[in-house]
């Protein structure tokens, strides 16, 4: 059923990651990808590598989340450390080769880099939503986003957006599964039959739930309009983010480690 | 300068008409004027189509009339520099729960008419709080909208609109799409808040069960208050209110009937208790 | 008469195996004889609409068996979609799954599924509108222009025109005024006498189910509370409250009665069956 997916993948708990400024966490993050790219060496990677795991066990999230998180990907890791491992060629002698493959050094320290730096990047980017609810999250971008707002860049109706978007995908799943037992109930075929058959048989799916999402935008319009919404100027939040001495505190740590994997750059080979 | 006007008015509507589009022959609300008194519980019933729904919208300057005049407590809702202050006055809750909610965490959503009013996030968590508390969602206050029930989420939609501290709540057909328990905590909801509180209420609804429960009752039709009085003044007039398309309570029926075959059964009876014992002190 | 709907030990988990898994039935068993008017009650979570949308396989059973007609659903999988128009769902505000150009299709759409011919469905069209007191005129029109109570009628004139054997409804006046209220249900019921087809009809109102049907089932959590004639379940009103239900008003009238120790039947239900025992009594006393 439609509604057994999980959306945001939020895991709730109170520890220091989970209490961090969702600002700083964000801007760490940002760093940290950056990173996976820049300290493209061996120790650096294992340094990032290494930094994630402590924070993983930091934020008390269960192993069987992470192997959730990574199960889509794997696939995609696969084909590019496929890819890599036969195509990257190196001046040296292959290391193994049958009829027009070959395989070279070089590929196969490339693969590994592309495998990890993917696995890296999936891994991280969901401690931080794991650590963060999507509401909080979209507050931090709508501050972070602030500054742009002078340039007439529309940064809090693109928040509210969100806002409202999260607040509706549970209940709009919810409906599209009603409306597809309702049809299934007069007879409708949902999963047989030619891609044609297929595409029409969502006709009368789609038709009613776009109706009711438009009913739903024009009720909720009006609603906002009760309670006073007039955009974002001079709105205040019930939730102030105010950076602590722990945020501080993180973000010296955190610089700290981001910079210690960087420098190794300067002393390692790259790949 | 505003007029101030003298009386207790909370709301007042006279002789207001209103249609949907310009070109339309019909007329939504065709002439309606009423007062609503200061702490007043006011149920306008009616069948669908009558206007109900179109006159309760004129309460908060959601809709303007095209003639005649609303005002809450003295100002005239055409007033564009008075409309914020209007809509802290009046709030409203509306039929689908869902479709009311903004937010993803409950407290979020309750704090979202503060927060497009400015105030300051301290006074927000006490207002939202007090707000929850009275709305009796304080416990869910940490939990996501789609997972509470329907009364259950109506009830944050109330508490929504009660942390503007609202003199006036006006329910457009508010328990329309609930069970008969989410139903019967949002009425009580209501009752205490009108009775604890002070609270002016309007309640826009189908439900016979209740109008029965506001002071005064306003029966809508064709646009305009077919009949006014008590409750008790309303249903006691079963064919007067079943030729409105409308329910009367079964104790009204029963009484008719029985007066109609000739029993000497007491006018004015309502409720299940003044039936029995009505039937008991013929029977017994 | 035969038996046109059996649960067996009928048991539905959601999410089974999970750590979040629910029990939304557990062990029901029971009965439908074929003609029968069954009104289903029962709070909200108490399992009701999970039981219903076993009827046309919509859900399968974690455990236990449904039949329709004397035939296991679930015997063949593949054969499942043949129930779905023996046995006619109607969802709660059925009105949100209309979605073609014209009333006409849109009441077609059930009929076409089942592969008839054009003549046929043509015929059944037509025959489930004037059951639902639609008028020839407004089938050209587009569903998304008729009144509330109008599209009510036109999404259940779309399962009727499948001419199912079984009708099952989940509040199908939810959110009506009296009047449309009235109307539709109603025109169920002429449409049970005529046809002689079983209904199963989910309500709340206590006193629609006393005027339409003839056994009633409840349902408090998870299990069959009271699977009876509605006489015999109405006598029962002081469980009924127990269980968070309501009973007709009359009922209550005549409960109080009772209480204040007063010698009259319990079990009345309905409004002329209320008159004329008052009467009865009355006459009895010598005061009329």
């Amino acid at each position: 059923m439609l509604r057994d997916i999980t959306i945001g993948q939020h895991f709730p708990g109170n520890s220091v990651l989970h209490r961090m400024d969702p600002r700083l966490k964000l801007l760490l993050t940002i760093a940290y990808i950056v990173l996976l790219f820049l300290a493209a060496n061996p120790v650096g990677l294992t340094l990032c590598l290494a930094l994630l795991a402590l924070l993983y066990r930091l934020a008390r999230i269960p192993l069987r989340l992470i192997g959730k998180s990574l199960r889509p990907i794997l696939p995609i890791v696969a084909f590019t450390a496929f890819l890599n491992l036969f195509f990257i060629t190196g001046p040296g002698q292959p290391l193994w080769q049958w009829w027009v493959f070959r395989i070279y050094p070089e590929g196969v320290s490339y693969a590994v880099l592309m495998a990890v730096r993917i696995l890296a990047l999936i891994a991280g980017t969901s401690l931080l939503t794991y650590t963060t609810s999507p509401i909080v999250l979209t507050d931090a971008i709508e501050r972070l986003l602030k500054p742009l707002a002078r340039l007439r860049l529309p940064v809090h109706e693109l928040a509210m957006m969100m806002t409202i978007a999260l607040r509706f995908i549970p209940t709009l799943i919810d409906e599209t599964d009603k409306i597809m037992n309702a049809q299934k109930a007069r007879g409708a075929q949902l999963d047989c039959g030619s891609l044609k058959q297929r595409i029409t048989a969502l006709v009368p799916i789609l038709i009613p739930l776009f109706i009711s999402a438009f009913r739903r935008a024009e009720e909720l319009a009006m609603a906002m309009e009760c309670r006073c919404y007039r955009g974002g100027d001079g709105r205040t939040r019930l939730k102030v983010l105010r950076f602590t001495g722990a945020d501080w505190a993180s973000l010296a740590v955190g610089v700290l480690c981001l910079a210690g994997i960087f420098v190794t750059r300067f002393f390692f080979k790259g790949i | 300068m505003q007029v101030q006007t003298t009386d207790n008015a909370m709301l007042r509507a006279e002789n207001i008409r209103f249609r949907y589009s310009p070109e339309s022959e019909s007329y939504a609300v065709n002439g309606a004027s009423l007062a609503v008194q200061k702490g007043e519980f006011v149920a306008v019933l009616g069948a669908n189509g009558c206007g109900k729904s179109t006159l309760a919208k004129h309460f908060n300057a959601i809709l303007l009339p095209e003639s005649g005049t609303v005002t809450v407590e003295g100002m005239d809702t055409r007033d564009e520099e008075r409309l914020y202050d209007i809509r802290q006055k009046v709030g409203m809750v509306f039929q689908n729960p869902d479709n009311q909610i903004v937010a993803t965490v409950v407290e979020e959503d309750v704090a979202f008419a503060l927060e497009n009013l400015g105030v300051p996030p301290a006074e927000i968590r006490t207002r939202i709080d007090e707000a929850m508390q009275m709305a009796g969602i304080y416990k869910h206050r940490g939990k996501a909208p789609h997972k509470l029930s329907g009364g259950q989420k109506q009830r944050v939609a109330i508490a929504g609109v009660i942390a503007l501290r609202p003199d006036c709540l006006v329910l457009d057909e508010a328990t329309a799409m609930l069970d008969p328990r989410g139903r019967e905590k949002v009425m009580s909801t209501i009752r205490r808040l009108n009775h604890e509180f002070g609270i002016t209420v309007v309640a826009i609804t189908h439900y016979m069960e209740e109008a029965a429960q506001a002071d005064r009752v306003l029966v809508m039709s064709g646009g305009k208050i077919a009949m006014e009085g008590t409750p008790k003044e309303v249903f006691s007039q079963t064919e007067r209110v079943r030729s409105l398309r409308l329910d009367v309570p079964q104790a009204a029926e029963l009484r008719d009937e029985l007066a109609k075959a000739g029993l000497p059964m007491p006018e004015g009876i309502i409720t299940v208790e003044e039936c029995a014992q009505a039937l008991y002190r013929l029977l017994a | 008469m035969a038996v046109m709907i059996e649960a067996r030990h009928l048991t539905h988990i959601y999410g089974q195996g999970m750590p979040d898994a629910t029990t939304a039935l557990e062990d029901v068993s029971f009965a439908v004889e074929e003609g029968d008017f069954v009104g289903i009650i029962g709070s909200t979570g108490s399992g009701k609409s999970t039981l219903i949308t076993h009827f046309n396989g919509l859900l399968r059973p974690t455990s236990g068996q449904v039949l329709v007609g004397g035939r296991d659903l679930w015997a063949e999988p593949s054969k499942i979609r043949e129930f779905r128009f023996l046995v006619g769902l109607v969802f709660q505000y059925p009105e949100y799954q209309l979605f073609e150009e014209t009333v006409y299709k849109d009441i077609a759409y059930g009929p076409s599924n089942m592969g008839l011919p054009k003549e046929e469905i043509d015929r059944r069209v037509r025959r489930a509108a004037a059951f639902c007191g639609l008028d020839e005129a407004l089938l050209a029109s587009s569903p998304f222009e008729l009144s509330g109570g109008q599209k009510r009628r036109a999404a259940v004139a779309g399962v009727l025109a499948m001419e199912p054997r079984v009708l099952v409804l989940d509040e199908p006046a939810a959110g009506l005024d009296p009047e449309g209220r009235d109307t539709i249900l109603s025109q169920i019921k002429a449409y049970h006498k005529q046809t002689g087809i079983t209904v199963l009809l989910v309500s709340h109102s206590m006193e629609d189910i006393a005027r339409f049907a003839n056994r009633v089932l409840v349902m408090d959590q998870r299990k069959i509370a009271m699977y009876d004639t509605v006489e015999k379940v109405f006598a029962r009103a002081p469980e009924l409250l127990e269980l968070g239900l309501s009973v007709p008003q009359v009922t209550k009238i005549f409960l109080r009665l009772r209480e204040l120790g007063l010698e009259i039947p319990a079990d009345v239900y309905t409004m002329p069956y209320a008159v004329k025992t008052v009467l009865e009594a009355a006459r009895a006393k010598g005061v009329l």
